[in-house]
């Protein structure tokens, strides 16, 4: 038995001196410049309950790389993703950043979008000074980990406030209600900045209710919230919940319009809500009917490759991809303080998802498009601006160098904006097409 | 008024459902005095049958009685002999050890069924398709109840009372009881104590199967570890209920279904958020159990099926 023990002991011993062994070879790899592929770290949930979440950045993503590596590279290396799965979990999420930072040796990591998921990862990128990029996490504390952390899409004070704004102004509605996910800071983040914007207009919240992610039934919550009779309901949580929450609001009569956020995203949100979730609105990123030649190549060339139309998640891990692209090509390095120095400076990039500035909190500021959910489809309602938003910014830093915008930069009409004036919560929305009036 | 109505509709729904799931562990307690902790997988493997036999025959799209039907019996067939599986190659190798080598080994059971599904199933949730073409009834005031709750109602009931039936007015159930009693007295007055024993696993999954199609109705939504925190309430209401004890199992299922959604419906008014539902479900079994060791309807004599 002791002889066995000591065996095992020496065992251990030995496959830990393999394994620092293995890891001091690969050491220099993230810091080097030269030789193999530049390794891009992506992370999300591929097997969770927001599973499709993750597929669609891993998606976009690798969409982004294909044409990249086809255009031959960035500065003459090829680009390859290592994709890892955290489950949906936070812990689980820290886990597998660690992972490519240490192990991978990745030099930037594009993920998570949940922001519970990022701002759990966002400190092991910090620590270890490896720039994150995350697509589509929109609390605004997920950027504010460090200075090493970035986002492509706007954040929750202002996709609150234009959630509070539509209610207000085109569903024109006074009492609203609010059903939350207790367990999100996308939705905490989502709840706080409506509530301020909503109550700001005169408005007033008659429920609050909230849920956690292993609720099998919502119908006492919908319960309350029918008695309070408002005229919306707040729904900022994500599609796994909402498409059953649409389904038995509509067992319990409950007539109000449902309105949530890009948490709604997905095509599973139809499968599960069906015919319940006509006329919901939703705030999202972009809209897949945006007439401009760089939405439509995109939509078109994703359909051809995965079969299916893009969600704005994958659309912002496609942006993602290419702005990071974009700034080691202007780094001409991917050193992590220069690189991290020229994501920071990315100034009218043109993403599919609008024209992407990164701003002194190092997030992006773009338009938010809602959307009325009828027969299965989003139907594009109306554009709300960012606050300062002004005539299209070109900037000299990334002329030419985006692989999907370039020929025409100001092709979008979405996309204009003055960049980096506002991320305050005091937002200035307007609505540059004619808003369709309340149902 | 027609609020709290609709509330205790709301939690005797749910309550139906924990009620279905729990009978599978107070069977299989009274039986062999094992908690099987594998059971609320059996009911997300049962979700996960009436979702593939719902595909493979074609009830997927026009929702249809006759499919939900084939479903829901389908679906109780396959956990059957999933839980029959499962007693005869894991807990019937190391019944003759201590009953702790079985709670451990059913506890590796269920974490081996939930990691199984997620690499055959995929961990992504699953929308399991709409069998019963919805329709909202009003009772009064505004209290509703829809066509699926009524659909939960009826089958739950219908199958507790062909459990009782089994188990009061059959050879069978006799033998199953005699079992409960004592297993070895059973097995010296001719019993087949491990046919009883199968078919008591296999009823109880079969039960928790229907748990699974039915709630899939009401929530659509299965994925791999759906069958946690449902089979750790069920089991909260067996032993609320009095484990071992059938319609104590009903009745603590219920309970814990009207509580929790009465607490979400009420509990904020009285300073309780309303995330709270799954701890005042566990508070109230620690008080009843304080008072009543046994549960509600559990007594100290081994009565016990």
């Amino acid at each position: 038995m002791k002889r066995t023990l000591i065996t095992l002991g020496l065992v251990t011993l030995l496959l830990t001196a393999f394994a620092c062994e293995r890891r001091e070879v690969g050491g220099t790899g993230g810091t080097t410049d030269s030789g193999g592929a530049i390794l891009v770290g992506v992370y999300g949930d591929l097997s969770g309950q927001t599973s499709s979440f993750g597929e669609s950045t891993r998606n976009g993503a690798q969409m982004a790389i294909d044409e990249i590596n086809a255009a031959g590279g960035i500065n003459g290396r090829k680009v390859q993703a290592v994709v890892e799965d955290d489950q949906g979990q936070p812990q689980q999420a820290s886990t597998v950043v660690t992972k490519l930072i240490n192990q991978d040796k990745v030099v930037a990591i594009i993920g998570e979008v949940a922001s519970s998921n990022s701002l759990a990862a966002a400190p092991r990128a910090q620590e270890a000074k490896v720039p994150m990029i995350t697509p589509s996490s929109t609390n605004p504390k997920v950027t504010q980990v460090g200075d090493y952390i970035f986002r492509v899409c706007f954040t929750d004070d202002f996709q609150g406030a234009v959630a509070a704004k539509f209610a207000a102004n085109t569903l024109k509605a006074k009492k609203a209600a609010i059903l939350g996910d207790f367990q999100s800071d996308y939705s905490k983040g989502m709840t706080q900045y409506f509530v301020q914007e909503f109550t700001g207009a005169g408005g007033q919240i008659v429920a609050q209710q909230s849920y956690t992610q292993t609720d099998a039934d919502f119908k006492g919550q919908l319960t309350n919230i029918r008695a309070a009779a408002p005229d919306v309901i707040f729904v900022p949580g994500y599609y796994g919940q909402v498409g059953v929450i649409a389904k038995q609001a509509k067992e319990l009569g409950i007539t109000a319009p449902l309105l949530g956020g890009d948490g709604w995203d997905s095509p599973k949100l139809f499968e599960l809500g069906g015919a319940s979730l006509d006329g919901a609105y939703m705030v999202n990123h972009y809209s897949t009917d945006d007439p401009s030649p760089a939405v439509q190549k995109f939509v078109a060339a994703y359909k051809a490759k995965y079969g299916a139309v893009p969600d704005a998640i994958a659309a912002l891990g496609y942006d993602a991809m290419n702005v990071l692209a974009d700034a080691i090509r202007r780094a001409g390095t991917t050193e992590s303080a220069k690189l991290r120095d020229a994501i920071a400076a990315t100034k009218g990039f043109a993403g599919v998802t609008g024209s992407i500035n990164i701003n002194e909190s190092r997030d992006a500021v773009k338009p938010a498009v809602v959307f009325e959910l009828r027969d299965r489809k989003l139907v594009y309602k109306e554009t709300i601006q960012p606050p300062g938003a002004a005539a299209p910014a070109a900037s000299p830093a990334t002329t030419g160098a985006s692989p999907v915008g370039a020929a025409s930069p100001t092709a979008n009409a979405n996309a204009a904006e003055g960049g980096a004036t506002g991320s305050g919560a005091n937002t200035n929305t307007n609505a540059n097409t004619s808003a369709s009036p309340a149902r | 008024m027609d609020t709290f109505v609709q509330q205790l509709i709301n939690g005797l729904t749910i309550g139906s459902i924990y009620a279905l799931i729990a009978l599978g562990y107070t069977m299989v307690y009274g039986i062999l005095r094992l908690i099987n902790f594998a059971h609320g997988d059996i009911y997300m493997l049962g979700a996960y049958s009436g979702y593939f036999i719902a595909h493979w025959f074609g009830f997927a799209g026009e929702p249809s009685m006759a499919g939900l039907a084939v479903t829901l019996v389908g679906s109780m067939v396959v956990a059957a002999l999933i839980g029959m599986a499962i007693e005869r190659f894991a807990y019937r190798p190391v019944r003759k050890y201590a009953r702790m080598t079985t709670l451990i080994t059913a506890i590796g059971v269920s974490l081996l069924l939930e990691n199984l599904g997620v690499v055959i199933f995929g961990g992504a949730p699953r929308s399991f398709p709409e069998q019963l073409r919805n329709a909202t009834y009003t009772l009064f005031g505004n209290a509703a109840i829809s066509k699926t709750q009524l659909l939960i109602f009826g089958v739950s009931i219908a199958l507790m009372l062909l459990l009782q039936w089994i188990v009061y007015r059959t050879k069978v159930g006799t033998a199953m009881r005699a079992v409960s009693f004592n297993l070895n007295s059973a097995k010296l007055m001719g019993i087949n104590t491990d046919a009883i024993i199968v078919f008591t696993f296999a009823l109880g999954s079969a039960l928790a199967a229907a748990g699974g199609v039915l709630n899939a109705q009401y929530n659509p939504t299965i994925y791999p570890l759906m069958g946690i925190i449902l089979g750790l309430k069920a089991f909260v209401a067996a032993v609320l209920g009095g484990i071992g004890n059938i319609p104590g199992a009903v009745l603590g299922g219920l309970l814990i279904g009207t509580a929790e959604t009465l607490v979400v419906g009420y509990g904020q008014q009285v300073g309780i958020p309303s995330t709270y539902r799954d701890a005042v479900a566990f508070a109230i079994l620690i008080l009843v159990l304080l008072f009543r060791p046994a549960g509600l309807l559990g007594t100290t004599v081994q009565e016990k099926v």
